[in-house]
C-alpha cells in the first residue's frame, strides 16, 4: 500500500525525520530525539505537521440542527463566530466514534476537525446523519494543518501570519480568526498555549520553513503523545473507541444534558448508562519506583482489575504516567501494577499532570 | 543507517562484544538497536558478581516505546556495569559503542565467542531486516 503524504514530506526528510505509517498516513516519528522535541515545547516552541487529520466544513439553513444532533456537546453553545467546542461524536450505543474539535464561523458554518485514521469513516457518517437536512459535509483536503506550540509560540507565529489573522495573537483560549483561506485558532494537543494554523497547502512549506529560520523545533508523533499524555487528554482508538462511552473515559464534562430535548445520537444509551450506574472510570496514575506503564498493564483495585490505557515515560517529570481505566467503586489512592512479572505501587492523580510546563503533582 | 563498528562480535538479538586486553568481555547494545528503540529513559543491568548464561535475559533497556531485555552473548560472571547510566540512560542512544556500554562479563568458555558474528554479517543482518 502506498502511504498517504502530507504537503510538508519533503521538509520533514530534510529536517532528518524518522518517518513511520500512522494510519496510513508517512508521518515523522521524531526527528532525532522525541524526549529533546517534548522539552522544546514544554521550554520554547515546536510545530507539527498534523495535515493527516481532516478538516470538514458544514454549511446550510439547518448545519447547527445537524450539528446537535451529531454531538454530545451542543454547538448552540457556540453564540459568536470564532469560538471552538471539543465534543465526542457517538453512535448509538453511546461509543464513540470520534472526538472532534467544532468551530463557529457565523453564517459560513462551522468547522470540525477529526482524526486521520476516523476521517473516512467519519465522513460517511456525518453524510448519513445529514440526510434529509440543509447541511452539506465537505471535507477540505486542500488545506494543511500546523500546531505550533509552547511558552514562545505566540511570538514565534505572530509575525508569520498574513495580515487578515493579525488579531491572532490576542485570541483567548478556544478561539479562532478566519481570513480567506487561512485560519488560525488557541488551541492544541499538548498543555501549553500555542495555535493550530489551517492554510493553503501550497503555502505550508515557506510557512514551515518561517518557522524553523525563527527557531521552532520541528516536533514528530513521539513527541505529541508524551506532551498529550502530560496534559492528561485522551487518543482516540487508545483512551476511547466505539465500545467506551464518554461517560468511562473521564469525558463527562464534555456531554451537553441540557437541554433535555436536545436528541442528540447515544443520548439514550448515556441515559441509560447513568441509570444503571456507569462501571467504571478514567483515572490518572503515577508509578512510584522505575519502570514505564504501558498500555494494556494491569491495574489491581480493591474493587477489581483495571487496565492501563495509554502508559508512557513523562520526560517533564521523569517518571511514568498512565491513564487507565479502573472500576468505578475503585476510590484507593494507592494502587499495584503488574509490569514485566512485577507488582509495583501506582498511585491514582487527577489528570492533567502538567500544565504549561510545569509539574500538577504534588 | 548506523555504523557497526569492525572490531566487535555481534549477536542475533543485536548486543555487541568487546574483548578487552584483559580476556573481560564488554556489552552493548548496537546502534541500530538503540535506533528501532528510541530515547532510553531507564536502564537496568545486572548485579556485580552474578552469574550470567549466554542467550539469557540479564539487563533491560526501557525507551519511551517499549520494554526490551538485553540477552548475555557469553556466559560468565558479571564483573562489572556501567553505573552512570542510572542517571544518564541517553548516553546508550548517543554513544551505543562507547560510553553507554550495559556491562562486563568474565567469559567461563571462550569458545561462546565464536558463535557471534563478525562486523560485515551483522551488518548484512540488520539490512537483510530492514
Amino acid at each position: 500500500m502506498t502511504l498517504k503524504t502530507t504537503p510538508l514530506h519533503a521538509a520533514h526528510q530534510q529536517a532528518g525525520a524518522r518517518l513511520v505509517d500512522f494510519a496510513g498516513w508517512e508521518m515523522p516519528l521524531h526527528y532525532g530525539s522525541q524526549i529533546d522535541e517534548h522539552h522544546a515545547v514544554r521550554r520554547g516552541a515546536g510545530v507539527f505537521d498534523v495535515s493527516h487529520m481532516q478538516v470538514v466544513d458544514v454549511s446550510g439553513g439547518q448545519a447547527q440542527a445537524f450539528l446537535r444532533r451529531l454531538l454530545a456537546n451542543d454547538v448552540a453553545k457556540l453564540r459568536t463566530p470564532g469560538r471552538a467546542l471539543y465534543s465526542c461524536m457517538l453512535n448509538a450505543d453511546g461509543g464513540v466514534v470520534d472526538d472532534l474539535i467544532v468551530y463557529f464561523r457565523g453564517d459560513q458554518g462551522y468547522r470540525m476537525v477529526v482524526n486521520a485514521a476516523t476521517a473516512e469513516g467519519d465522513v460517511a457518517h456525518m453524510r448519513a446523519v445529514a440526510q434529509g437536512l440543509d447541511a452539506s459535509v465537505e471535507t477540505r483536503p486542500e488545506l494543511a494543518l500546523l500546531a505550533v506550540q509552547g511558552p514562545e509560540a505566540v511570538a514565534k507565529v505572530a509575525p508569520l501570519l498574513p495580515g487578515e489573522l493579525s488579531t491572532a495573537g490576542e485570541l483567548r483560549p478556544f478561539h479562532a480568526v478566519w481570513g480567506e483561506r487561512w485560519m488560525a485558532a488557541r488551541t492544541g494537543y499538548t498543555g501549553e498555549d500555542g495555535f493550530e494554523i489551517m492554510l493553503p497547502a501550497e503555502q505550508a512549506e515557506a510557512f514551515w520553513d518561517g518557522l524553523l529560520r525563527a527557531g521552532t523545533q520541528p516536533i514528530g508523533l513521539g513527541a505529541r503523545d508524551t506532551l498529550r499524555l502530560e496534559a492528561g487528554m485522551n487518543l482516540y482508538g487508545t483512551d476511547m473507541d466505539e465500545s467506551t462511552t464518554p461517560l468511562v473515559s473521564n469525558l463527562g464534562w464534555t456531554v451537553a444534558w441540557e437541554p433535555a430535548d436536545r436528541d442528540f445520537i447515544g443520548r439514550a444509551a448515556l441515559e441509560r448508562q447513568r441509570a444503571e450506574g456507569v462501571p467504571a472510570q478514567m483515572v490518572g496514575l503515577v508509578l512510584e519506583g522505575r519502570g514505564v506503564l504501558r498500555g494494556g498493564t494491569r491495574i489491581e483495585t480493591r474493587a477489581g482489575d483495571g487496565t492501563v490505557t495509554s502508559g508512557s515515560f513523562s520526560p517533564t517529570l521523569g517518571i511514568s504516567i498512565a491513564l487507565a481505566r479502573i472500576p468505578a467503586a475503585s476510590d484507593e489512592v494507592e494502587l499495584t501494577a503488574h509490569l514485566r512479572g512485577r507488582t509495583m505501587p501506582v498511585r491514582r492523580v487527577k489528570p492533567p499532570f502538567v500544565r504549561h510546563g510545569k509539574s500538577l503533582l504534588d | 543507517m548506523s555504523e557497526t563498528p569492525q572490531d566487535l562480535r555481534y549477536s542475533e538479538s543485536h548486543e555487541w562484544v568487546r574483548v578487552e586486553s584483559d580476556g573481560a568481555v564488554t556489552v552493548g547494545i548496537t546502534g541500530h538497536a538503540q535506533e528501532l528503540l528510541g530515547d532510553l529513559v531507564f536502564v537496568e543491568t545486572p548485579e556485580p558478581g552474578s552469574a550470567a548464561s549466554a542467550g539469557e535475559a540479564c539487563a533491560t533497556v526501557e525507551s519511551v516505546k517499549a520494554a526490551s531485555d538485553v540477552y548475555a552473548p557469553v556466559s560468565g560472571e558479571i564483573v562489572a556495569v556501567n553505573e552512570g547510566l542510572a542517571d544518564a540512560p541517553e548516553l546508550v542512544n548517543e554513544s551505543p559503542y562507547g560510553e553507554g556500554w550495559l556491562f562486563r562479563i568474565e567469559p567461563s568458555d571462550t569458545t561462546e565467542l565464536d558463535a557471534l558474528m563478525d562486523a560485515d554479517a551483522y551488518a548484512a543482518k540488520v539490512a537483510s531486516e530492514s
